[in-house]
């Protein structure tokens, strides 16, 4: 099963690869990562996403725990949370399919960011499931180019409210 | 006071207690050193390979629980330690492990003796630094001894570039440092310690298994009450050797891939395990789906992370075990399990850890008892194959802290530098490597360390002229095909040979003229009856390290054992009966 894990770090340099290691020299699944500093500039934000079945899980969460420059772990999976990811995407289309698209990216409330002469360029925010949905009526075939950001996710309501430092 | 990085660094090793250094000199540490010099409260030695500096730092921590501490250069003397880090790592042994790094400017320049430190040694570290800033040096290296030596303990790696070293500062050492991120959990749940009482009491065939852990928190005293008041048996990992007194009536011994007859059909057989301070690792459980069929598991360990990962787990404790066993003890109480107790001591009486017989040459498993009638209460260091089993098997230990020896990573050449450092904590009492042919080979060189330093350390060769551990498992699940397991084959030999004996060709090295190429003792024995007097000479020996090569059957084997993958009660009882 696919978690999703925040983590508040010590916004020191290497904690990114004390992250990834761990993954990598365990042979955990890691699907994305993502990081960005907190309101509190000595700590950053870690937003991972992983599988595998609730054994793994909970050993990732414990290993991630030891580590001594990892200050806090939330598992996401079963809280009540929000979940965004943004994604780029450049998509094949000259003048004749251009509205199509157009249309298509206003269902997705995707921003059109650049339209060139044989290409329009889109922003989608949203769960993963919705930036895949779009991706797929597109169709891929008719995507150039894409970088998505990988997930990023907080809690919902009162807790987030309560830990004013680090929010 | 104003003081260069390298003077904060003495001074800081003095704030913690350190008296000895285990180290190895080179271009960017020179400054360490010339601090050192004059430095008269801070032993230093130099050993002759970083490998065995660690693990003369590691002895050294094992054998008192204390932090061993270590110093070595850039570059290649960095990247020498890996092996040590790598072993202290998997047995939770604490090291401070200072390595000396490039000027700041230049890292990353591919500069002369230049290695990505940090990254090497990330993941076989329980942490490690790199300080870019003089004033974070001394916060530094007071949470490097904090995070070594508490919670599960191990090796953390302090990089320290040339500039720090040098950079000059006014500051002094800190009591105390400020980590968010690292709180270990020591006391246990009361409920939780609770409900394993109440479970452990109404158990009809229940098992203490011990480990590693029991030692590192000096929880020997409080398990022995424990165990005293619940009569309950106890098996161990070979980790867990001494917690109990090897001869004690309610031990049986070592589980596992070699363990005895007794405690792998206890552990079979049981409904109830008790845990403590160990892994359940896979050369203890073997399969996993025949481990312990019966039992309900509570399991006390230090590291969550080790808790439920490779057994099923009815009552996790976290803590530390000399605390969990100490709020466990006015909570035990003694179940009713009489004829359970007089199951497994007839398992103990009925299969026995014999040596083999001798086909000609030595048994092993009677040398290592000789030792043991020898010297009862040496500190026993090991190498890694045949004669760790062997050491763990015969000898009688009663004490924690006394069988020194690699058990997760298996590092071979580990026993001799850890003798040393054992020795240099001990010198009153009495150290042997109980080592083999190949084995000793791998850190020989240690040998002048040991003469330099005046340490009387007996080094016990094991001498069957193979790798022996591999070759049993050549000869058992390989059709006798000793490939690559001969140490005297000579380009005369035929290009395969599984019949080793009289017609082979000189052992090399000759272990006596080593030891006395390196103004050592060196003794060889070959007959039973002359064991007991040359470790009478050995023990003569005062200033200087002494070997004794003992000439054992070249297939002698370890029993019982279990083959990789199987299940513990489908042992391989061989020569024993």
């Amino acid at each position: 099963m696919t978690h999703v894990i925040s983590l508040l770090v010590e916004n020191h340099q290497g904690v990114l690869v004390r992250i990834a290691g761990l993954f990598s020299g365990r042979a955990y699944n890691l699907e994305s990562l993502t990081v960005g500093v907190t309101t509190d500039p000595a700590v950053s934000r870690v937003t991972l996403v992983c599988s595998g079945d609730d054994a793994v899980i909970e050993q990732i969460k414990k290993q991630l725990n030891k580590l001594v420059d990892v200050i806090k772990v939330i598992d996401l999976t079963g809280l009540k949370s929000i979940n965004r990811e943004l994604a780029l995407v450049k998509v094949q289309a000259g003048p004749e399919r251009r509205a199509e698209i157009i249309q298509v990216a206003d269902v997705f409330r995707a921003r059109v960011i650049d339209v060139g002469a044989d290409s329009i360029s889109l922003e989608v925010t949203g769960s993963t499931e919705k930036i895949d949905d779009l991706l797929s009526i597109i169709g891929t075939s008719a995507v150039q180019e894409m970088a998505r950001s990988g997930l990023v996710s907080i809690e919902r309501g009162r807790k987030t409210k309560k830990t004013a430092k680090g929010a | 006071m104003m003081r260069n990085g390298a003077e904060m660094l003495i001074e800081a090793l003095k704030r913690e207690g350190v008296e000895v250094i285990f180290g190895f000199p080179g271009g960017v540490v020179i400054p360490v050193f010339d601090a050192l010099y004059s430095e008269p409260a801070i032993k230093v030695v130099l050993t002759r390979h970083e490998q065995a500096a660690v693990h003369a730092a590691d002895g050294y921590a094992r054998s008192t629980g204390k932090t061993g501490v270590c110093l070595v250069t850039s570059g290649p003397g960095a990247t020498n330690t890996a092996t040590g880090l790598a072993t202290a790592n998997f047995d939770s042994v604490p090291i401070v492990c200072i390595t000396g790094q490039v000027p700041l400017n230049m890292i990353g320049n591919d500069a002369f003796q230049e290695a990505d430190t940090i990254g090497i040694t990330r993941p076989i570290t329980k942490h490690n630094y790199l300080v870019t800033e003089r004033s974070e040096l001394a916060a530094t290296i007071k949470k490097a001894f904090i995070i070594a030596g508490s919670g599960r303990p191990g090796p953390v790696v302090i990089d320290l570039p040339k500039d720090i070293i040098v950079g000059k500062l006014d500051e002094e050492y800190p009591d105390e440092v400020k980590m968010r991120g690292y709180n270990p959990v020591l006391k246990g749940h009361i409920g939780q310690i609770k409900k394993a009482a109440e479970l452990l009491a109404k158990a009809k065939r229940p098992l203490f298994y011990v480990g590693g852990g029991i030692q590192i928190s000096g929880a020997a005293p409080a398990f022995r009450k424990v165990v005293k008041k619940t009569g309950v048996p106890v098996i161990s990992s070979l980790m867990g050797i001494g917690a109990i007194e090897s001869d004690h009536p309610l031990n049986l011994g070592m589980l596992g891939m070699h363990g005895t007859y007794a405690a792998n059909m206890a552990v079979t057989e049981c409904d109830l395990i008790f845990g403590v301070g160990t892994r359940f690792d896979d050369r203890a459980t073997g399969k996993l789906e025949s481990f312990a069929p019966h039992a309900t598991i509570i399991h006390a360990d230090i590291d969550p992370s080790a808790i439920a990962r490779n057994v099923p787990v009815e009552i996790p404790i976290v803590g530390d075990a000399a605390l969990v066993l100490e709020d466990l003890l006015p909570f035990a109480k003694p179940p009713s399990i009489d004829p359970w107790v007089k199951l497994v001591s007839g398992w103990k009486e009925e299969h026995p850890v014999v040596p083999e017989k001798s086909r000609g040459r030595l048994s092993p498993g009677v040398v290592v008892k000789k030792i043991s009638e020898v010297f009862p209460e040496a500190i026993i260091a090991t190498e890694v194959g045949q004669n760790q089993m062997w050491a763990a098997l015969f000898y009688n230990y009663t004490q924690p802290r006394t069988l020194i020896t690699s058990g997760g990573l298996g590092t071979m050449g580990y026993g001799f530098p850890a003798a040393i450092g054992v020795k240099i904590a001990h010198p009153d009492k009495t150290v042997i490597d109980i080592a083999g042919d190949g084995s000793i080979q791998m850190n020989i060189q240690e040998m002048a360390t040991a003469v330099q330093e005046g340490l009387a350390v007996i080094i016990a060769v094991l001498n069957n002229g193979y790798l022996g551990m591999v070759r049993q498992w050549q000869e058992l699940f390989y059709g006798k095909r000793y490939s690559g397991t001969c140490l005297k084959r000579r380009p005369e030999c035929p290009e395969q040979c599984s019949n080793p004996g009289d017609q082979c060709l000189a052992y090399v090295p000759d272990f006596v003229k080593l030891a006395e190429a390196y103004d050592s003792v060196g003794i060889r024995v070959t007959k039973e009856e002359e064991i007991v007097p040359a470790l009478k000479r050995a023990a003569e020996v005062k200033d200087r390290p002494v070997i004794i090569d003992f000439i054992i059957d070249e297939e002698a084997n370890v029993w019982p054992m279990v083959p990789a993958g199987g299940a513990n009660k489908d042992m391989l009882l061989g020569g024993v009966k």
